[in-house]
């Protein structure tokens, strides 16, 4: 059932003061003023959804309806402030700061010929015909009120284009970086990512907090197109401090015969909500759905999977492990649809789970929609502690307990990051892991000092208040 | 001293008594073998002293170089020096061999206050080990025993000991499941690492293995009780009367004090 009245004039009266204000300020382009416009009457229409509705069943985001958010300020960074966290390797970096595209923070140059990395904006500004052609076709906005709600907004992201044939190798790295505010905020990045035939490209997307804490809503949308035979990968990490929310949605059209890796991570975020939605388009496509999440004290965290296929002789493999500790919770939910033409689809879809504490809990479902006849579908899930045997022979050995745990621990994440094609990529994402895990471990549960990377990470009782706040609802 | 002082041991698992009473004393450079049949108690003796905390302790003292054994937690047990060769060498999916062994190593040189080795010095000694269990490096580019056939496991193990070089080594059945070319593979690698310093209790249900590794002693185990002790010729006495031929014996337990 829909809020009521009085609630859905609260929240969307808010939303609605927000786009009238946002409108002055966004790209003037008439064919975009009529998205935006009708993405919000969308949202106006179906406003956030609720855990009866089926897709959000384990999900509750009544925190994010009832916060009042304004949009994130301007602020100035240095490169000093930001350079811990650039990667070793990228073709290019685009920073973003509260959902601006900071140029003095951003290294796009000595890209080869037939690649271009800018902000969605300035493209949209300079080039609107290229952008045309693909912002807003792929994202349901029209079943998705947070997709409604970024396209609403729709202000500034990153525009990356391979030409076609165009090989790229080292990941183009994009940053969205929230700074510390006093009141709630609320970004909406929008990306776009087209490589056309035969293009290879990998793109990285962080989403990092810096400064205090403080609540602040990332509601991003991607949309990656993938030309015939385009070898594309994609990125998502992750790592905002715990009173974040972070909605993230990943729209991916594939042509015939291309090849898209989509690997997530998930560390931060008080409630987060990942949406992987690729549709194999065209014949012989081959898709690869890989994450992991690190759930700790109240955490929140949400994967969903919506793979389609629409065209015959199409694969896809979907692996998602996750770690949870404390009183977190994770999800996992794996939908495959297949349409009556994809015949000869092969789905195929694991999920894997350890529970380190009795509170901690993971949802995982597993929801095929089979309208072809000649398919090969297969899911499975597992949910289990740490095993007890292999520890014990680690120990025997003269491994310490602790070591043992971060040693089996990292065994099971890294069954992720293998599958991870960019070196680049996985070294950033190991690098990554290996410090959060030691920050998991370090909680008091565990025997074990806190080291010196878990400093600055946040501690238990800052953050217990805040994740009470965001999930207090969550069932 | 002894190396190894067990004494009237008793250890229940799941509220049931399994070993009932065992006295035992090992010294440098002595091999004894635990012999008896299944569900004898020799697995959890082995595992009792590698420090597995799913057995209740209910009585008695082990003490390893005088040191309180039941004290240890099994990395302590490990870096003081004692080893187990699994019956069953657990597989671990994403933990290479080769890394896996130079934690293990490096975690045991630390607790002496030895400098850890990096892989250049690693490499070398563990080529050397490699060769003596007659192993394939391209094996230890895998997972930690993950798709290793039953002699694989058991090379793999007596591999660990040979380059942990335990004062104590305990082989759990390591004999169980291997053809004769392993068995005699791994029975060379055992006595390869046979010196003065080091003691060594061989836990088997046949006689087959100490065809190969000769023993100094031979105890029988029965019913949580060790029955007889005796020399080498206990163990062909054994094979051929079988177990049966002590069974009568286990009520008078010899060697046990009250």
């Amino acid at each position: 059932m829909a809020a009521t009245a009085e609630q859905k004039g609260a929240w969307v009266q808010s939303w609605l003061e927000a786009f009238t204000e946002a409108e002055k300020t966004a790209p003037r382009a008439a064919w975009l003023k009529r998205l935006r416009e009708d993405a919000f009457a969308r949202f106006w229409d179906v406003g956030f959804p609720t855990t009866k509705d089926e897709d959000w069943r384990f999900t509750n985001v009544s925190a994010i309806a009832r916060t009042h958010f304004r949009p994130a300020g301007a602020d100035k960074l240095t490169k000093k402030n930001v350079e811990a966290f650039g990667i070793e390797g990228a073709a290019a970096t685009l920073v973003f700061v509260n959902g601006r595209y900071a140029r003095e923070l951003s290294q796009t140059s000595g890209l080869p010929k037939g690649v271009t990395v800018a902000s969605l904006r300035e493209q949209i500004e300079q080039h609107p015909e290229s952008i045309e052609k693909h912002l807003g076709r792929y994202a349901d906005q029209k079943r998705d009120a947070f997709v409604a709600l970024n396209t609403a907004f729709l202000s500034d992201g990153a525009w990356v284009h391979a030409a076609r044939g165009v090989v790229l190798e080292a990941p183009i790295y994009l940053l969205y970086l929230t700074t510390h505010e006093d009141a709630p905020t609320v970004t909406h990045p929008r990306n776009l990512i087209v490589a056309e035939d035969q293009a290879q490209i990998a793109v990285i997307e962080d989403y990092v907090s810096i400064g205090g804490e403080s609540v602040a809503f990332s509601n991003a949308v991607t949309e990656l197109v993938a030309g015939e035979s385009t070898v594309a990968q994609h990125y998502l990490i992750e790592r905002e401090h715990l009173k974040a929310f972070n909605v993230s949605t990943l729209r991916i059209q594939q042509g015939r015969s291309a090849n898209v890796s989509s690997h997530s991570l998930l560390l931060g975020g008080g409630l987060v909500r990942n949406n992987v939605h690729p549709v194999l388009a065209g014949e012989g496509g081959e898709c690869l759905i890989n994450g992991l999440f690190l759930g700790t004290e109240r955490q929140h965290l949400d994967n969903y999977m919506h793979v389609e296929h629409a065209s015959p002789h199409c694969g896809s493999r979907q692996f998602y492990n996750g770690i949870l500790d404390g009183q977190a919770h994770g999800v996992f939910h794996g939908r495959i649809v297949v349409h009556k033409d994809a015949q000869k689809t092969d789905a195929k879809q694991t999920n894997r789970n350890l529970l380190l504490s009795d509170d901690a809990q993971i949802d995982t479902k597993p929801q095929l929609e089979i309208y072809a006849d000649d398919v090969k579908c297969t899911h499975g899930a597992t949910i289990g502690q740490i095993e007890e045997n292999a520890l014990f022979y680690l120990q025997s050995r003269g491994i310490s307990q602790a070591e043992a745990r971060k040693l089996l621990l990292m065994a099971f994440a890294e069954e992720c990051v293998d599958r991870m094609h960019s070196a680049v990529a996985r070294q950033h994402i190991e690098g990554l892991i290996r410090a959060h895990l030691l920050f998991m471990e370090s909680s008091p549960r565990h025997p074990i000092a806190p080291t010196p990377g878990a400093s600055g990470t946040p501690g238990q009782t800052s953050t217990g208040k805040m994740t009470e706040r965001a999930l207090e609802e969550v069932g | 001293m002894s190396l190894l002082e067990i004494k009237n041991l008793h250890v229940n698992v799941g509220g049931h008594e399994i070993l009932k009473g065992i006295d035992l004393t090992l010294n440098a450079g002595e091999v004894h073998s635990i012999m008896g049949p299944n569900g004898s108690g020799k697995s959890t003796l082995a595992q009792v002293l590698a420090r597995r905390d799913a057995y209740e302790v209910t009585n008695g003292s082990i003490t390893f170089e005088g040191k309180d054994l039941l004290e240890m937690k099994p990395e302590e047990a490990a870096c003081e020096g004692v080893f187990l060769a699994f019956q069953y060498p657990v597989e671990i999916p994403g933990i290479g061999n080769t890394y896996f062994l130079r934690s293990a190593l490096n975690a045991q040189r630390k607790y002496r206050g030895q400098e850890e080795m990096d892989a250049m010095d690693f490499l070398p000694l563990f080529r050397e080990k490699l060769a003596l269990l007659e192993m394939d490096e391209k094996l230890m580019n895998r997972s930690l025993n993950e798709g290793f056939s039953g002699g694989e496991k058991k090379r793999n193990e007596i591999l660990q000991m040979a380059v942990l070089e335990p004062k104590l080594a305990i082989l759990d059945e390591t004999d169980s499941g291997l053809d004769i070319d392993a068995l005699r593979i791994v029975a060379n690698g055992v006595n390869s690492l046979r010196n003065p310093e080091r003691a060594m209790l061989v836990v088997t249900h046949y006689q087959r293995l100490l065809n190969y590794i000769v023993p100094d002693f031979v105890h029988v185990l029965v019913d949580g009780r060790i029955v007889r002790s005796g020399g080498k010729e206990l163990a062909l006495e054994l094979e051929e009367k079988g177990y049966g031929w002590t069974e009568h014996e286990a009520y008078q337990p010899v060697g046990a004090r009250r």
